[in-house]
């Protein structure tokens, strides 16, 4: 379990604690949280799951995938902290996490 | 004005698995995609990635699975109507009139919503000033390269579509190509032969760096860009072209009046159809208690659909289910021999 604290880009803030082993995307989907529409379901075939990781968390969480770079180019307003929140796992280790959401997602 | 038993929104596999069901059960029906490709998903986003639960088959590509559908259709004659997209759905006495971006007209009682998240829409450029200049001097499309000949034209993307482009109108036109990263998702190829140009001065490549605004009075002018450390440069240009790929949006099916949640459309379970009668909902689109966003589930969904539409397509007859191993009937429909 990890609390995972979603910033809306409006500043609004969402801590919930999302389960060991699901994404960060699930989290917020299964908390009903706005701004992450996933529409690809986990796929990296979408960029609409995207968000921003402050630098203290970015190296602290699982590395890219392979092709999530790929993804990323088509998502809204990439900047060098852009990750696609369906590929950040959820562990003990990452208790704390905030991620940024963009603007919007298409 | 075109009349059909069904009309299908959406070509991918239930699309076409549901086409499949309505012409085993002896329904005539046509299918309209907003792609100029048959596929949907499957083939617009992953083509090339395998998929293992698919029953009875361990393991395709979205490719493959597109072409064993198509095969499983051969013996019926569907009509496609690619490259439209369904803009208006009015009712009319007690059939469904239905009218495409490009005007096809279709008059049906069943129509059978098969539309994954939506129709696929190009990304755009996220500067708000952008718009003004949208399918005039900024493009997501290119339907005529000869408007740019001669002209500056700022090509912005790392993948096929960018690139290849890139490369084509270097020929005619002055190519900015920027891309917000210096790795690019393009065949390799491309990228060697878009390198080697750059190298050459033909091609003005220029990464790590994205569009910040766009300025020009009634045409664009000129475009800034920023880099990574902020750093912003200005460029005059007579066009810009965004290649960021397709974005799914859920577009006029919205206006429908149907029950919607979030960007699906609630459905029953018994018929897959929507709060309007004759209008059904199968695969990623639809939404009810349980449901699964899974290839085998749109299968079945489109299957039960094809049968309620039976009832509206033939009103003085009586549906009555029949095995494709023993039908003689189903067998004359798909042209094979009966014992």
């Amino acid at each position: 379990m990890a609390k995972i604290t979603y910033i809306e880009n409006n500043g609004k803030s969402h801590s919930v604690d999302v389960a060991d082993g699901l994404t960060v995307m699930e989290g917020a989907v299964q908390n009903n949280i706005p701004g992450i529409d996933a529409d690809c379901g986990g796929g990296m075939a979408c960029a609409t799951c995207h968000v921003y990781v402050k630098d203290e968390w970015f190296d602290k969480i699982n590395k890219k995938s392979e092709g999530e770079d790929d993804m990323i180019d088509q998502a809204y307003e990439p900047k060098k902290n852009s990750r696609l929140s369906c590929q950040i796992l959820v562990s003990p280790e990452i208790d704390g996490l905030e991620v940024h959401l963009p603007v919007k997602q298409v | 004005m075109i009349k059909t038993d069904a009309l299908i929104i959406g070509a991918g596999p239930t699309g076409l698995f549901t086409a499949h069901q309505l012409k085993l059960i002896g329904l005539d029906c046509e299918i309209v995609d907003n792609l100029d490709k048959i596929g949907g998903q499957c083939i617009e986003l992953y083509p090339d990635k395998p998929i293992y639960d698919i029953p009875a088959i361990p393991e395709c590509t979205g490719e493959e699975l597109t072409n064993n559908l198509l095969e499983q259709l051969k013996p019926f004659n569907i009509k496609f109507h690619l490259g439209e997209r369904v803009d208006e759905l009015k009712k009319d006495n007690e059939k469904w009139k239905v009218k495409t971006s490009k005007g096809t007209e279709f008059e049906t009682p069943n129509v059978i919503i098969a539309g994954g998240v939506g129709s696929f829409e190009p990304r755009k450029f996220s500067p708000k000033e952008c718009e003004q200049f949208e399918n005039k001097t900024i493009l997501y499309s290119i339907k005529d390269k000869k408007i740019f000949d001669g002209k500056t034209v700022s090509i912005f993307g790392g993948g096929d579509s960018a690139l290849d482009w890139a490369l084509e109108l270097s020929k005619t036109s002055k190519v900015n190509l920027i891309h917000r990263r210096d790795e690019f998702r393009a065949a390799q190829a491309t990228v060697d032969k878009v390198k080697e140009l750059s190298n050459a001065g033909k091609i003005n490549l220029i990464t790590n760096s994205q569009l910040k605004t766009v300025s020009g009075n009634g045409k664009l002018e000129e475009i800034e860009i920023e880099n990574d450390n902020k750093e912003t440069k200005k460029l005059k240009t007579d066009f810009a072209l965004g290649f960021f790929g397709l974005i799914m949006q859920l577009g006029p099916i919205a206006n429908w009046g149907l029950n919607l949640n979030k960007k699906t459309v609630e459905v029953d379970t018994e018929k897959f159809e929507t709060n309007q009668k004759g209008i059904y909902a199968v695969g990623d689109i639809c939404n009810y208690p349980g449901k699964l966003k899974l290839i085998l589930s749109g299968f079945h969904e489109g299957a039960l659909a094809a049968r309620a539409c039976f009832k509206l397509a033939r009103p003085n007859e009586k549906y009555r289910f029949e095995f494709t191993t023993s039908s003689k009937t189903i067998k004359n429909r798909l042209g094979v021999k009966s014992d």
